[in-house]
């Protein structure tokens, strides 16, 4: 239980961070600025209590409604993405929830403003593994724990390629539906996130996860320095001994105007976040696309299409790369 | 005759056993002898020194379990290429062999096999033994045991993991129940033989267990009724469970575990080394209780063909299910892992000792005896779970995307663990025998006309009336007690083989 001073400086750094990041907002509106963020009121003592609260907040009143329920569950479902996301894979973004993931939310409820996506340009990374670097210092993980990891493949000339890969936040997330708790789930901008108060450390979502995107916290020795916010889903910080951690899209991050880390950190602005939404993508040279545009233009493909996961993430190829080679690739 | 042989059987109201007149209520007599005398009396030094050094083994494994509940489970070996490994493997092969004691048993009795009778308590003990085992074995594998029940609570019916939940609750129920039935008369027989002794605490117990068993007509084909009932539905319930478990491998996608023919292999790898497990039991405790003279080489023979068929079958899914993956060079990944790489001698170590040498042993006619089969029933439950090691290692370490294999590595803490649920076989049959007959009295006495028929052979007869006459001189209960057919009492030796054929 962190002490509530430290909430309170949190709050008052979050403040200045949102503040200066305004500008390089990813859709140019400002920034949404969660209220219970800004608010003096004073956090409850409950550890759980406070980042559930928080997490509910973020998320209005549909996890609210869910709450009354009170079955503990999270119906938080995500909306039928954007209408018009780019179709780049045949799939036009039903938003259908297959499996018992979540309960559909009602159709009174606001539309979620966002829906964060990501577009990796193969051509420009070089393989520096910084994205991975920066995830990791930002998330405090282990040297093992890559949540954004650089695989370095051959490409069909015999010309070594590097890819990184994130979590695909899939909109048909295989862990999704074999976590047996419900700890794995989707928010409603389509991040597919773990609640580590309720994962009961199965692996099972591991086992399930053709893109090998989650880490496990294997080892207790692993040592946090004091940190200004509770962990939450969406900032998972730090990471609980026996539960299983992935990249979360530093959707925090995002719904601040902030670039991800992994994007933030790449020096050769290979990792644009995208919002499917107001179609508009950013990398860290402040280059400004037209997602659906720039997907369309440079033939964009998802990584293993063929396990019907959907990913959130695109890549755009360079010179005769193949992420199949990626896919059937033994060393 | 050895003082501690005699011992508890001198307990025992000579009345209880009948006169001995007849060959075959002397049969009877000493069935029921041979069962109840290890729930009575003082145990043996041997007996209490195997419990206590079990017991520390088990010991050993819940401090393991509790070093590793500190350290995270990394202390067992696991990385992220490995999250799946040794916990699972035992989850599986303690379940697995379970299996075989259950479906064993119910096959038996659903074909009216009257052989059985002496081996339906030991096989069913092992299977409720080792199913309990098998379960516990899921809070090791767990990083977050303490919140094992939010599986009840929070309720995701698209996790295969949810439906392993309910197929191995389900099992252990049914396993209890197929333990439990066919004790009601046995407990019922027991306190009347014993009447109301110095342990009334035992007595009322079994006394409300056996629910009024009186043995009337009705009583008993209601029992026959609901027990064939039972013995039908633990079939396919024990398919459904394997199958279940397979799913939770089968269901991802990767390659290896992505396989049809999963559902089928962990089935028959279930049967296949719990019928082993059933004959490394029988043997056990045919030896360590006495019971030679009504669990004998025929059994062993018996059981030996149900396993070597078993063993082929087995044999066939393997082959069928690496050369499919193997032939197309898609999927080669980890079947080139499992025959010429890191876990070729796994591998190798299965097909050596859990299919060549069973069928070796049960096919050449001078190994087919107790002690071979036991050995090869041995190796075929080691086999099968090095054979489970093989099936989840390879398939987890290979990378998904280029990288690098991954591997495990066993620690202390894995090994006592997995050592502890092995001494917790032996461990909960010896409880369990101390507390129950290790036979099942009354079908050993249903079947005794018909067991015994088959049994008493020219050499039976001579040799019980050899053992009668020990017994008239040598006093109440001496002759028949000892069992294993050597009567030293008057320098008359019947050699053992010759009293079982
Ligand atoms: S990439 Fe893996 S962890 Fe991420 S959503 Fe898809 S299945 Fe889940
Ligand atoms: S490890 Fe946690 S998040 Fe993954 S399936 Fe199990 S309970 Fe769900």
């Amino acid at each position: 239980m962190r002490k509530l001073s430290n909430n309170k400086q949190a709050l008052e750094e979050l403040k200045v961070i949102q503040a200066e990041s305004c500008a390089s907002s990813i859709d140019g509106q400002g920034c949404p600025i969660t209220p219970e963020l800004l608010s003096d009121e004073q956090p409850e003592s409950d550890e759980k209590d406070f980042s559930r609260r928080r997490f509910l907040s973020m998320f209005g009143a549909a996890a609210g409604a869910a709450a009354v329920i009170g079955t503990g569950i999270e119906f938080l479902s995500y909306r039928a993405y954007a209408q018009g996301a780019p179709a780049t894979n045949g799939w036009t973004g039903t938003g259908g929830m297959t499996g018992s993931g979540a309960a559909t939310m009602a159709s009174s409820e606001a539309p979620p403003t966002h829906q964060w996506a990501m577009v990796i340009d193969l051509r420009a990374c070089n393989g520096c593994k910084s994205c991975t670097a920066a995830c990791q210092k930002a998330h405090y993980l282990t040297p093992d724990q890559t949540w954004i990891d650089v695989f370095s493949l051959t490409d069909s000339t015999g010309q070594q390629y590097h890819m990184p890969r994130p979590c695909m936040q899939c909109e048909n997330p295989p862990c999704l539906h074999v976590c047996p708790v419900h700890a794995t789930f989707r928010q409603d901008q389509g991040v597919v996130l773990v609640n580590q108060d309720r994962c009961i450390g199965c692996r099972m979502c591991m086992a399930a996860c053709p893109y090998e995107a989650r880490y496990f916290n294997w080892n207790s020795n692993v040592t946090y320095p004091p940190l200004p916010v509770q962990p939450t889903p969406e900032f998972p910080v730090p990471q609980r001994l026996g539960t299983v951690g992935k990249c979360t899209f530093c959707v925090g991050n995002l719904n601040h105007g902030l670039l991800s880390e992994c994007a933030a950190g790449c020096s050769m602005g290979a990792i644009y976040n995208g919002d499917l939404k107001t179609d508009v993508g950013v990398n860290s040279m402040g280059t400004t696309i037209k997602l659906s545009k720039f997907l369309d233009e440079n033939d964009a493909v998802t990584f293993k299409p063929e396990q019907n996961t959907h990913p959130r993430v695109w890549y755009i190829l360079g010179h005769g790369q193949n992420l199949d080679a990626a896919a059937t690739a033994k060393s | 005759m050895k003082k501690e042989d005699v011992d508890d059987r001198a307990l025992l109201p000579d009345k209880a056993f009948g006169n001995g007149d007849h060959k075959e209520r002397d049969w009877i007599s000493d069935a029921r002898r041979a069962a109840i005398a290890p729930t009575i009396g003082r145990t043996s030094v041997r007996w209490r020194l195997s419990v206590a050094l079990l017991s520390l083994v088990v010991l050993a494994g819940f401090v393991a379990w509790i070093y590793q509940l500190k350290h995270g489970l990394g202390a067992a070996g696991y990385n992220d290429q490995a999250f799946w490994a040794v916990y699972i493997v035992d989850v599986i092969a303690f379940i697995g062999v379970s299996y075989g004691g259950a479906v064993i048993s119910a096959i038996l009795r659903l074909t009216g096999q009257s052989w059985r009778a002496p081996l339906t308590r030991l096989a069913e003990g092992t299977a409720l033994v080792t199913v309990i085992i098998g379960a516990l074995f899921i809070f090791p594998h767990l990083g977050r045991p303490e919140r094992f029940w939010e599986i009840l609570v929070y309720v995701n019916t698209s996790s295969p993991l949810f439906w392993d939940f309910v197929a191995i609750g389900t099992y252990v129920l049914a396993t209890v129940v197929f333990f439990y039935l066919p004790l009601i008369p046995d407990l019922a027989i027991v306190n009347k033989v014993l009447g109301r002794p110095d342990r009334p605490a035992r007595y009322r117990l079994y006394k409300a267990l056996s629910l009024n068993w009186m043995g009337s007509e009705r009583q008993r084909r209601l029992l026959h009724g609901v027990m064939s009932l039972v013995a039908l539905i633990i079939v396919p319930l024990a398919v459904s469970v394997h199958s279940v478990l397979s799913w939770a491998f089968a269901t991802t996608s990767r390659p290896g575990w992505n396989e049809t023919i999963l559902p089928p292999y962990f089935v028959i790898a279930a049967l296949y080394s719990g019928t082993a497990l059933v004959i490394v039991v029988a043997s056990a405790f045919r030896k360590g209780y006495n019971l030679q003279r009504f669990i004998t080489k025929r059994h062993f023979v018996r059981l030996g063909y149900i396993m070597a068929a078993l063993g082929l079958v087995y044999a066939y899914l393997t082959l069928a299910d690496m050369m499919t993956d193997g032939y197309t060079g898609i999927t080669t990944g980890w079947i080139s892992q499992t025959v010429t790489g890191r876990y070729a001698p796994w591998f190798w170590f299965y097909v050596l000792v859990g299919e060549v040498l069973p069928i070796v042993v049960v096919a050449v006619k001078r190994f087919r005896n107790i002690a071979g089969l036991t050995t090869a029933s041995v190796g075929v439950v080691i086999a099968l779970w090095v054979k489970r090691i093989v099936i989840v290692l390879p398939p987890v370490t290979q990378p998904l995307i280029g990288g690098h294999w991954g591997s495990y590595h066993f620690t202390w803490v894995s090994v006592t663990i997995t050592l502890a649920g092995v001494a917790a076989i032996p461990l909960g049959l010896m409880l369990l025998f101390r507390l129950i007959p290790v036979m099942s009295i009354d079908e050993m006495e249903e079947m005794g006309e018909l067991g015994s028929a088959e049994q008493v052979s020219e050499h039976t007869i001579v040799a019980q009336e050899l053992l009668s006459v020990g017994a008239n001189s040598n006093g109440h209960s001496n002759g028949h007690g000892n069992g294993n057919g050597h009567v030293h009492g008057n320098g008359i030796h019947v050699p053992e083989k010759e009293v079982q054929l």
